[in-house]
């Protein structure tokens, strides 16, 4: 009876300790969504760390008047999608020759792979600045998009997928007079779905956040992304509208609470395969 | 779950060997196989090649040289001579070095509790609490930062107001140079611990059972079985995120850029910040090359010795 006792006040402990602790984490998103309803004047009072108010489409139109917001939601959208598309894609098909076949040169090439995933993209920032203007890409997708549209990670990670899939049906698609292509397709990819779910996820989720390459890539309003949008908005020297940065905060945030939602549990399988760095 | 990139390749390599053999047995036409890997890949290395290989070559040559509209000249260790004298990128490296120092170790043991709470047995609403702690790890670093300026804003922010409410003196967060980094490691510890403690909370549940129950008979008490059994045996996972959160704590850039602009006094400028700026505002290309290449040497170093003193832990 007193060891019960003693447990479930120990118990209390833990859901208080927890509770207070997912307080923390969820709060600032509560708080972002209420703040992009207030007030200029309303942002920093106290009683505005609770109550929403009733300013959002007043922010949005003040927003709007500032920000191409809309272009910005729309270049995201493309820059991110495009990407996700292409490294997913590029992966699977690099990591099904490195699981799948053996050729010449394959283990060096494969130690190429695991050499990318080791170089800080800090390291290429300024000569890729250097060739994008050479090109006359700045301000352009093709600076965007062109050097995100593979990974030395992806490729890693399809491989390991790919290693345990049955050499069995690769045969017998072959028998059956299927093109390499043709097998990879429509054989092996439709079972790769979690593996390409998890990698999507995450490199949708880099690119949408990415910061440092758009704004050295970029400088044309019509190009931005949101993220530099918003860094834009609260640069030294302006004055800085919150409730409209916190509107366009919001719209930002919106698609990526969505992909969460959904496909929640490729989140955190691509937290275990340590591609985001935090 | 956790599995070693460096190892599995290899285990994996060895239970392909007969697998290679049997397809030379069965011996489908040599000549496609051949090319077909081949094609395969070639996209990958293509871009690879323009985008990752060539830049790196190219930053290298330019770390030697000085850039002047469009032109290379060669300059020898110039530009890593000035790197060692310049006192800002000392301090920029030294403002890195201590936000890591602080913020890697105080955030893993927040997250190592957190797990631990998480694996209480007969917690209820335990998926739900995961989300939640989970959930900071989604928003983008430009957007966190600048809920957190806001938050934590000088004159009217929220935690300043808290802290007066307390009875306590408003605290000069983006004005004192000590503060401004205590405020990015505020930021950094919100947006990470959540991310950490779900992949140790993966960790402890792969922790066998029959230990504890085995120490529990010796009689070791639940104090005594955490250090005997659940510290050695979370140690791999341990270093996996600690490898992770120093090579990423290291490359930090926009929480600075955004809540604190560097300031006050370069108190927060961070390593990468100092050769952004030295690339794009003073467009001294050289420079930043030959800095990036330090940083890269440093991570590389760092990942080494961390992987070195865990000897015993592979991850």
């Amino acid at each position: 009876m007193g060891k019960g006792l003693r447990q479930d006040a120990g118990m209390l402990l833990v859901y208080v300790l927890l509770g207070i602790g997912a307080l923390i984490s969820i709060y600032p998103f509560y708080w972002m969504f209420t703040a992009s309803t207030l007030t200029e004047g309303d942002i920093f009072k106290t009683s505005s760390a609770w109550l929403p108010g009733g300013n959002f489409l007043e922010n949005l139109r003040g927003l709007e008047s500032s920000m191409p917001v809309w272009r910005a939601l729309l270049n995201s959208l493309i820059v991110s999608g495009v990407t996700t598309i292409s490294t997913v894609f590029l992966s699977a098909l690099a990591g099904y020759a490195f699981a799948k076949f053996s050729f010449k040169g394959r283990e060096i090439l494969f130690f190429l792979v695991l050499m990318t995933m080791m170089i800080p993209a800090q390291v290429t920032l300024v000569p890729l600045f250097i060739i994008m203007m050479k090109l006359e890409w700045i301000n352009t997708y093709y600076a965007l998009i062109l050097p995100n549209m593979v990974t030395g990670f992806g490729v890693f990670l399809m491989r390991q997928q790919m290693m345990g899939f049955p050499d069995e049906l690769i045969e017998s698609a072959r028998m059956d007079g299927s093109s390499e292509f043709g097998t990879f397709l429509r054989i092996v990819l439709p079972t790769m779905k979690p593996a390409c779910a998890a990698l999507g996820i995450v490199t949708f989720m880099n690119q949408w956040g990415n910061f440092l390459w758009p704004l050295v890539a970029v400088n044309d309003k019509e190009m931005l992304t949101l993220p530099l949008m918003l860094s834009m908005m609260v640069a030294p020297g302006n004055v800085v509208k919150y409730g409209e940065v916190m509107a366009g905060s919001v719209i930002g945030l919106v698609p990526i609470i969505i992909l969460f939602l959904f496909f929640r549990k490729y989140f955190v399988s691509g937290a275990f395969s340590g591609s985001v760095k935090g | 779950m956790i599995q070693p990139a460096s190892e599995q390749p290899a285990a994996d390599k060895a239970a392909q060997q007969p697998r290679v053999h049997l397809q030379r047995k069965h011996g489908f036409s040599g000549k496609r196989a051949g090319v077909t890997p081949y094609l395969f890949v070639l996209p990958f290395f293509l871009l690879f090649l323009a985008f990752i290989l060539y830049p790196l070559i190219y930053s290298f040559v330019l770390s030697f040289s000085k850039w002047k509209s469009g032109n290379m000249d060669f300059v020898g260790l110039d530009n890593y001579i000035h790197l060692f004298t310049d006192p800002l990128f000392g301090k920029s490296l030294l403002n890195t070095g201590m936000i890591l120092l602080v913020q890697v170790p105080v955030m893993l043991i927040l997250a190592t509790c957190i797990a631990a709470l998480l694996n209480s047995e007969r917690l209820k609403f335990r998926g739900l609490l995961q989300v939640a702690f989970f959930l900071p790890a989604i928003i983008d670093l430009v957007t966190y930062s600048l809920v957190f300026s806001m938050f934590f804003n000088e004159s009217s922010g929220m935690v300043n107001q808290l802290l007066q409410w307390l009875g306590l003196e408003p605290v000069a967060w983006r004005t004192d140079g000590f503060w401004a980094k205590i405020l990015i490691i505020c930021a950094l510890t919100w947006r990470w611990t959540g991310y950490n403690s779900v992949i140790i909370l993966s960790g402890l549940q792969m922790i066998p059972k029959e230990l504890y129950e085995a120490a529990s008979i010796d009689g070791a008490g639940s104090v005594r079985s955490f250090f005997a059994i659940t510290v050695p045996q979370l140690k791999p996972v341990l270093l996996f995120c600690m490898i992770l959160s120093t090579i990423g704590t290291l490359q930090i850039f926009t929480e600075p850029y955004v809540l604190t602009s560097g300031g006050p006094n370069n108190e927060t400028l961070s390593a990468i910040q100092y050769l952004y700026q030295a690339a794009f505002k003073t467009f001294n290309f050289g420079l930043a090359s030959a800095g990036a290449y330090i940083i890269m040497t440093i991570i590389a170093i760092l990942s080494y010795i961390q992987l070195r003193l865990s000897k015993g832990g592979e991850i």
